[in-house]
């Protein structure tokens, strides 16, 4: 999976769990928390689609990886690794 | 001796045989042993089929997981539960309203269909000596009223929820309730009961609880205003179970966790109805106390987690009474959920008090079930109340209690529906040893633990590697959406635990 490929499948998850929000203008390099309207269940969910669409497991000792889309980025490109994008 | 007081003492009379608890009486014995056809291993056992521990099932299930659900009563949805009369009446116990939150999470959790069942309440009502207004609870409207009704500065009750919504579970100042209302509104008594009273209906707590469980409550609450579900407890439950099903949950109920299994120091399964059940982990969604100190035993856990556990204090419990209202009689629209008093001041204590003039009434209209068609009139109401105070009475003093409480409520209840006793063909009252007997909650909780409980809730899962437990505790976790979503974390953790597991 592409970097980019990373983006779309963390924006693919937000956009399921919260329908009703604008997830096109996104910037990568600012907190999600920032720009959305996301509590920690949100992130909650997140870690949990991770793990039921591409098998990714995160502790919640690196939950602060999920920060931003760079940062997630970051954080999981080696997890992802080799994983088709679920749309 | 009335039903219930048989039912006070069932645990001691039953032993030796099983017996279905229910509206039974807990009197008809249980001829098939309700877990014969469960399989002998699973990844995950559930205990208790309240809304966390249904919630829990649900999420671990549609991860892959294999589960297993056993519920004690022949019911599920623990305290979110109903019971139906003659007379074509359905009584709900816990509906009364939630905050907006529960959409959500009905909808990630369970089904669109549960999540488009949610409605909002068109109307709560505060009426006491103090003050008396309508509001939607919506934090807009809800303001509004406050402004207005104590004369107010709007800015500074901003403030006020600005303050609350910063507050942290991380991040706790150690304030009370009480000295956080001194802070902002000192000497309001009657502006803390306005922002007091329906919280602690809700959750039970009192003015000297954290600061901080109340900011996370009331924020939950100060929103969009409160809901319930279009439908009925009853069609909440069978839906939940039909997911369930579907998604491959075994569940069983009826079915008695005698003890958690511990081997090589991890969680290996559970003992129900006297059978041993192997599970990679369990899921306890029974009373924090009593999942530490009788389902698993002071033998394998630390002496500190123990006392720990033994120091959890409950948030209290309460009383209901019941109201059936003849069928082809009606009674006019007068609010979704009053909050009525006729407590000339505010305190914490008097709300739990065994005579208390405070009380709440949930009216459930014909709307509140759109699918019958014959749907009728009830009224709940509903008051905090110590166990202690209601453990205490004889046989002959807790009938007395129990129906100077039926009466005290209806002559509240004609203050606002004149005459309404000639429209009532049933009456029936609960108490703290009713709510004990149904749930087996250790001292009939009805709304789980105080705040510490969350923090030995939370660690469980450090003693015995494989056991996790989910429900009411802690307040910031009671209440439906508090429950419900507690069962999601929890479930999070399994999930990473289960995985960990297999990765060794």
């Amino acid at each position: 999976m592409t970097d980019e490929q990373i983006k779309q499948a963390i924006i693919g998850i937000i956009n399921d769990i919260n329908p009703d929000e604008d997830t096109s203008n996104i910037n990568p390099g600012e907190r999600l928390r920032d720009q959305l309207d996301l509590d920690s269940m949100d992130f909650l969910d997140i870690v949990m689609e991770l793990r039921k669409r591409y098998g990714v497991h995160v502790p919640d000792t690196d939950y602060e990886h999920l920060a931003s889309l760079d940062s997630c980025v970051g954080y999981l490109r080696d997890k992802m690794a080799g994983k088709e994008l679920v749309s | 001796m009335s039903t219930e007081q048989q039912q006070a003492g069932f645990n001691l009379k039953a032993e030796g045989k099983r017996v279905l608890r229910g509206s039974s009486g807990g009197r008809v014995e249980q001829k098939v042993n309700p877990v014969e056809k469960a399989k002998g291993e699973y990844d995950v056992v559930v205990i208790g089929g309240g809304l966390a521990g249904l919630t829990g099932a649900n999420v671990m299930a549609t991860q892959g997981y294999r589960v297993c659900l056993l519920e004690q009563h022949y019911n599920y949805g623990g305290m979110a539960t109903w019971f139906r009369r003659p007379g074509g009446h359905v009584f709900d116990i816990s509906l009364h309203g939630f905050p907006v939150g529960m959409k959500k999470s009905m909808r990630r959790y369970w089904s669109q269909e549960i999540a488009d069942s949610i409605v909002q309440l068109e109307s709560i009502r505060f009426d006491n000596p103090q003050f008396s207004f309508e509001t939607q609870f919506t934090r807009e409207d809800y303001t509004n009223k406050v402004v207005e009704a104590f004369k107010l500065d709007r800015a500074h009750v901003e403030r006020f929820y600005d303050h609350l919504r910063k507050m942290e579970y991380y991040n706790d100042d150690g304030k009370t309730i009480r000295e956080m209302f001194e802070e902002f509104f000192p000497g309001r008594n009657d502006v803390h009961r306005a922002f007091m009273e329906p919280i602690t209906y809700a959750n039970g707590s009192t003015l000297d609880e954290p600061a901080i469980t109340y900011g996370i409550v009331f924020s939950n609450f100060m929103s969009k205003g409160v809901f319930t579900f279009s439908g009925g407890t009853d069609q909440l439950i069978m839906k939940m179970r039909k997911i369930l099903q579907s998604n491959g949950v075994d569940m069983f109920s009826g079915a008695q966790v005698e003890r958690v299994l511990v081997e090589n120091g991890r969680c290996a399964g559970v003992r129900v109805n006297g059978r041993d059940i192997k599970a990679k982990s369990v899921l306890s969604n029974a009373n924090i106390k009593g999942t530490v100190l009788k389902l698993v035993g002071e033998d394998h856990l630390s002496p500190e987690f123990v006392q720990q556990a033994k120091d959890v204090r409950l948030s209290g419990s309460s009383c209901q009474v019941y109201i059936g209202i003849k069928q082809g009689e009606e009674i006019p629209f007068i609010t979704d959920l009053l909050f009525c008093s006729t407590a000339d001041h505010f305190t914490s204590e008097e709300l739990c008090d065994l005579r208390t003039k405070s009380r709440t009434f949930s009216f459930y209209y014909p709307k509140t079930r759109p699918h019958l068609k014959n749907a009728g009139f009830t009224i709940v109401s509903s008051n905090n109340a110590r166990w202690q105070d209601w453990q205490a009475l004889d046989d002959v003093e807790y009938e007395r209690e129990k129906n100077a409480l039926i009466d005290r409520t209806i002559d509240h209840l004609e203050k606002y529906i004149p005459n309404v006793r000639e429209k009532i063909d049933h009456l029936e009252a609960s108490t703290p040893r009713t709510f004990n007997f149904y749930t087996q909650q250790v001292q009939g909780a009805s709304f789980g633990t105080k705040f510490e409980g969350l923090d030995v809730s939370m660690k469980l899962s450090e003693q015995v590697p494989g056991l996790y437990h989910a429900g009411s505790v802690g307040i910031i976790m009671s209440g439906w959406l508090g429950t419900v979503n507690y069962g999601v974390i929890t479930a999070n953790k399994m999930a990473e635990y289960l995985h960990e597991a297999k990765a060794k």
